[in-house]
């Protein structure tokens, strides 16, 4: 019952059942609802402690002082890791902390430039992906089960892959695009400031498109086929069905598919860390925090920089969800 | 019934007779080159004389990968490594970790290289034990230099120019993938090396001076970094700002360079069966820069015992073993590796078996170390703004001045009251 206002598309018994429900609230479904607590209790009590906890932890060490060193004596000293003015004592003085550190901001930047790109990118492939795979042909399953490779191979065995495809000197990318005239000269694509956030946008693209193509597919699948029947007797242009028809059917798919991905992007960590590392163009809001975290004596700002990197994630999904409802409030009524 | 008390018997009789007679230990280290097999020969030889077993865990190559796991299972008291292999940079940052190995080792310090043993302990306390030291050196292709009448290189400003003659003229000569110089250009602890030596050499100082004073805002250092940049798409190809030192021994290895700027374990596998230029290759110390003298980098490894070890009695002995004078002259046949025990410079296997290992003592007595004593638990973050504004620079995003002076305002900021 409650599901439905968390953003599922709205059918009319659902919302019926709904309605019902607020009318009269008789003994048996507060028994019901008894029974649901009940049931999802297990899961409330695991996830409050495999997220909720070190969530919270996290949250508190970016208010202390902590050092990895001495996790136990960390001491509370407010804001400093967000937020500090040191006074020199001769008028001038600095601001210190995150809010104030453009590395952090350079990765901020990074990280929704990447997400944004990689995903666009990523949507309009795995469209195109499950609208080829959805059509009948010989081999549907073989051609089904090869394009999900790439989605499961590790990132890190990928991210080597591709690091090694991608060698300046020894690179078949290279070798490939210069044999068929594409390039005079190698490009070194990691290392090149200009093309190593595209390579890194290369990879994620190989490897997360097959991701998208599924959710897609399983959408085009729940579309009726009657529907396209009755475009084809009327003699509706295949690419007005594709806009006026398809699309707006598997729109909820898109839209789950597109946030699961957001959420994935945004915090990227191991594509970068092995195939970048420590490349100011590609340094992502994580690479940030475990560098501040794990590499310098920096624990309670690393920290800072994880609860921050949380709170950016959460808005960005809240703002998408509000939007995204609304698109889909559009359509149901 | 008695079934059963006889197999309680059997595995409690087990449980306490296996860790009475041999224990196993866990060494962790990082692998460049030869590193791991090396290190296996020597522990299979240590099995074997003390019963007990050791497993190795590899780690990546990169130095500021394996900090941040080591510095992550240490913080968690991980009990399950035993030995670490350890970086020359890193004791005052890892100092409380480990055991303070001054007691057990008094007979063997005396034998190695005071400055070595210096840069390890901190505040008194002998933090690891050294196993090899480091210095790099300049690789270049006699075959090829003595084709074109060149000889080898004392400055930079002759590196550059000898660098880009036999390149052009090998490419011109249908060796499109010839290269004239590859070092260490990605950004990691390597090019803090690299670019240490650049600056160093020109007479610009060590980043920060011992007495924890930010100089590297210096117009020699300024100096060093436009040249360097200058290499780059000229005699160093661009993907070099990816490079750590396996790539550029890669490049080097295949015959597609003319200099490369490494550490000696390229040397023995440059003679590789392997390895196209076998036979064609010499090394020399760095070059100089205008008005100044060679720097090299100190570099080299070392052996610490975790102070959450279960087995530290044992754990102390693997070091000793790994240590010793006949494991550090093993290491210096094999791969090259330079001892920290001054008298194996002057033995006269190593200086018919690797003449570069004898040729270096002068190197490894005159090498430069990075800053990691003044800068103390903070190093790591002063070496991540100096080597991304040495690969800014060398990206030509900026220019070394810029650069350098956005560096001295980021140390400065890091630094304030005084390093700690």
């Amino acid at each position: 019952m409650a599901n439905v206002s968390l953003g599922a598309p709205p059918t009319d018994k659902a919302i019926a059942a709904e309605e019902r429900g607020a009318a009269l609230k008789s003994d048996l479904s507060r028994q019901r609802l008894r029974a649901a607590w009940l049931f999802l209790a297990p899961m409330l009590l695991v996830l409050a402690l495999v997220a909720g906890w070190p969530l919270l932890k996290t949250i508190w060490y970016s208010f202390t002082d902590a050092s990895l060193s001495d996790l136990a004596n960390a001491k509370f000293v407010g804001i400093r890791n967000y937020w500090e003015y040191v006074d020199y004592g001769d008028g001038t003085g600095e601001h210190f902390g995150l809010f104030f550190d453009s590395g952090w901001w350079n990765a901020v930047w990074n990280t929704v430039y990447y997400a944004v790109i990689s995903v666009s990118i990523e949507t309009v492939l795995g469209l195109v992906f499950a609208l080829v795979l959805n059509a009948e042909f010989v081999g549907r399953g073989f051609v089904r089960a090869a394009v999900l490779i790439p989605w499961a191979i590790p990132t890190i065995v990928s991210a080597k892959m591709w690091a090694w495809m991608m060698n300046d000197q020894f690179g078949i990318l290279n070798d490939m695009l210069m044999s068929i005239g594409l390039i005079s000269a190698p490009i070194a694509w990691t290392a090149n400031p200009d093309t190593a956030m595209w390579a890194v946008i290369i990879v994620d693209v190989w490897k997360t498109t097959p991701f998208m193509a599924l959710l897609i597919l399983a959408g085009l699948q729940m579309v009726p086929g009657d529907v396209y029947e009755a475009a084809k007797i009327d003699g509706v242009h295949p690419v007005k069905v594709f806009f006026k028809v398809t699309l707006p059917l598997i729109r909820p798919a898109i839209l789950v598919a597109v946030i699961f991905r957001a959420l994935d992007a945004l915090r990227v960590f191991d594509l970068i860390y092995v195939l970048t590392p420590n490349n100011s163009q590609t340094k992502s809001m994580s690479v940030f925090a475990q560098e501040n975290l794990f590499q310098f004596d920096k624990f309670a700002y690393g920290s800072a920089a994880s609860t921050f990197l949380f709170l950016v994630i959460a808005l960005i999904t809240l703002f998408y969800i509000k939007v995204a409802r609304l698109d889909l409030g559009g359509r149901g009524t | 019934m008695t079934l059963r008390n006889c197999l309680l018997a059997v595995a409690a009789a087990s449980l306490l007779a296996g860790p009475a007679y041999a224990v196993q230990l866990s060494i962790v280290s990082g692998s460049v080159g030869t590193d791991i097999q090396e290190l296996r020969g020597q522990l299979d030889e240590y099995e074997k004389q003390s019963g007990n077993t050791v497993k190795i865990v590899e780690m990546p190559a990169s130095t500021t990968d394996q900090f941040g796991q080591y510095r992550l299972w240490l913080s968690a008291g991980n009990s399950d490594i035993d030995v670490y292999r350890t970086d020359v940079i890193w004791a005052p940052q890892l100092a409380a970790d480990f055991v303070d190995l001054s007691q057990a080792m008094k007979d063997e310090i005396p034998k190695q290289i005071p400055s070595i043993i210096q840069s390890q302990t901190v505040n008194g306390k002998l933090v690891a034990f050294p196993m090899y030291t480091d210095a790099p050196a300049l690789y270049y292709r006699k075959d090829l230099l003595d084709k074109y009448g060149m000889k080898p290189p004392k400055t930079w400003a002759e590196l550059t120019e000898t660098a880009k003659t036999i390149q052009d003229k090998e490419r011109a000569a249908g060796n499109k993938q010839m290269n004239g110089f590859v070092f260490q250009g990605a950004p990691y602890e390597g090019l803090t090396c690299d670019a240490l030596e650049w600056v160093a050499s020109h007479g610009g100082g060590q980043i920060v001076a011992p007495n924890g004073d930010i100089t590297i805002n210096n117009p020699k250092a300024v100096a060093a970094l436009e040249q360097a940049k200058g290499w780059i798409g000229t005699i160093a190809p661009e993907g070099v700002l990816a490079y750590k030192e396996e790539e550029s021994r890669g490049v080097w290895q295949t015959g597609n360079a003319v200099f490369m700027r490494n550490w000696p374990y390229a040397y023995p596998l440059g003679e590789g069966k392997d390895s196209a230029v076998a036979g064609k290759f010499a090394v020399e110390p760095l070059p100089a820069g205008k008005d100044g003298k060679s720097a090299a980098c100190l570099g080299g490894w070392n052996l610490a015992v975790s102070k959450y070890s279960k087995h530290q009695k044992e754990a102390i002995d693997l070091v000793k073993f790994l240590t010793s004078e006949k494991a550090e002259k093993e290491r210096a046949l094999g791969a090259a590796r330079l001892p920290t025990i001054p008298s194996l410079y002057s033995d006269p296997d190593i200086v018919k078996r690797q003449p570069i290992v004898a040729k270096w003592k002068d190197v490894v007595a005159g090498a430069v170390p990075r800053p990691s004593a003044p800068t103390k638990k903070q190093y790591n973050e002063v070496s991540k703004d100096f080597w991304t504004a040495v690969n800014e620079t060398l990206a030509g995003r900026g220019s070394a001045k810029e650069n350098l002076t956005k560096l001295d305002h980021q140390l400065r900021r890091l630094k304030r009251g005084g390093w700690e």
